[in-house]
């Protein structure tokens, strides 16, 4: 009656799916990793492309779906930037549509999760906090240093102030980051813990199996609250990417 | 004390965390449901920022957790 051995940490190691030689210092090996990070940009890429390939005036039912999700992300960077966000449009659309399909294809029983390591979601978040910086300093020049300023305070609460948003600021990418790889590595963590029950639970005999039931209706619902999640994180990474730069554009508050 | 129990009464502790987390996202959506009960036209304005509060509360719950995952593996 042993129980059956099983490791919910296992689904986050990385390894190589293909082995190719070092060019110029680089290692070129394909690892499960890359290759998920591949397969979604094929999938946004080439699935944008048939769905809106035919152009037409009223949309098929294909085109609505690509018009739908353009339409949701433009919604959402006019109501927080205004008419200036359509300058950045196009990153926010990006990142939005990439964290949504590497989430959702994480979601396919025996694949990868891209998202659920930190490495790639904080480069996605140092990336949004550079181009916070950079479009603060070209719209504002040396004015979006007020960002750490804020008007209409006592001189003496200057002294305070300035640090707390100077730290503040500085925490963005890592809140970013970390909040979307704890999410999809805790969600998925909590899927296979659930799965292993279920298969430990099952491997003792009939009363197992009838005590795995519970475990899995539990991994069943937890699935279903993933997919939210899925879909909840790549728009809060959105959202809050939107804030941040609505702030860099109007530095004084 | 073994070192490794001490790392998961550690871990443990850290999941304490999600109690603050737990009680924080129930008053956010507990607020927005009375909130948009009272003035039901003015609900789906603030959609969004419901959406980020629940994430910024969120994030605490995580950190509890990334520090259990950094003291049981790291």
């Amino acid at each position: 009656m042993a129980l059956l051995e099983t490791d919910p940490m296992h689904q986050f190691v990385v390894q190589p799916v293909l082995e190719l030689p070092t060019l110029f210092g680089i290692d070129l090996t394909i690892t499960n990793s890359a290759l998920f990070m591949i397969l979604t940009t094929l999938v946004t890429s080439f699935g944008l492309i048939l769905l809106t390939g035919r152009g037409a005036m009223v949309p098929t039912r294909s085109q609505s779906i690509a018009e739908i999700l353009y339409g949701f992300v433009a919604d959402m960077v006019r109501s927080i930037m205004g008419e200036e966000g359509r300058a950045v449009f196009p990153y926010v659309f990006t990142l939005f549509i990439f964290i949504l399909v590497a989430n959702l294809l994480g979601m396919l029983p025996g694949s990868y999760t891209v998202t659920s390591q930190l490495v790639v979601t904080l480069a996605l978040g140092l990336t949004s906090i550079a181009l916070v910086v950079i479009t603060g300093f070209i719209k504002n020049g040396f004015g979006f240093l007020k960002l750490f300023a804020p008007a209409g305070l006592p001189p003496v609460m200057y002294i305070l102030i300035v640090p707390i948003e100077f730290i503040s600021f500085l925490s963005r990418p890592f809140s970013l980051a970390i909040r979307l790889f704890a999410n999809m590595m805790a969600g998925h963590t909590l899927l296979k813990l659930f799965g292993g029950f279920v298969l430990s639970l099952s491997s003792l005999g009939a009363i197992g199996i009838a005590g795995a039931v519970l475990p899995m209706a539990v991994a069943t619902a937890v699935t279903a609250l993933e997919l939210v999640i899925a879909f909840l994180q790549a728009y809060v990474f959105a959202v809050l990417t939107c804030i941040y730069l609505n702030d860099a554009l109007h530095p004084s508050h | 004390m073994e070192i490794e129990a001490a790392k998961q009464i550690g871990a443990g502790i850290a999941a304490l965390a999600l109690a603050g987390a737990g009680v924080g996202i129930g008053t956010i959506f507990a607020s927005y449901l009375s909130g948009a009960l009272r003035n039901p036209s003015a609900a789906a304005g603030q959609f969004t920022t419901l959406l980020i509060g629940f994430a910024l509360t969120e994030f605490t719950g995580l950190l509890g957790f990334v520090v259990a995952m950094i003291i049981l593996f790291g």
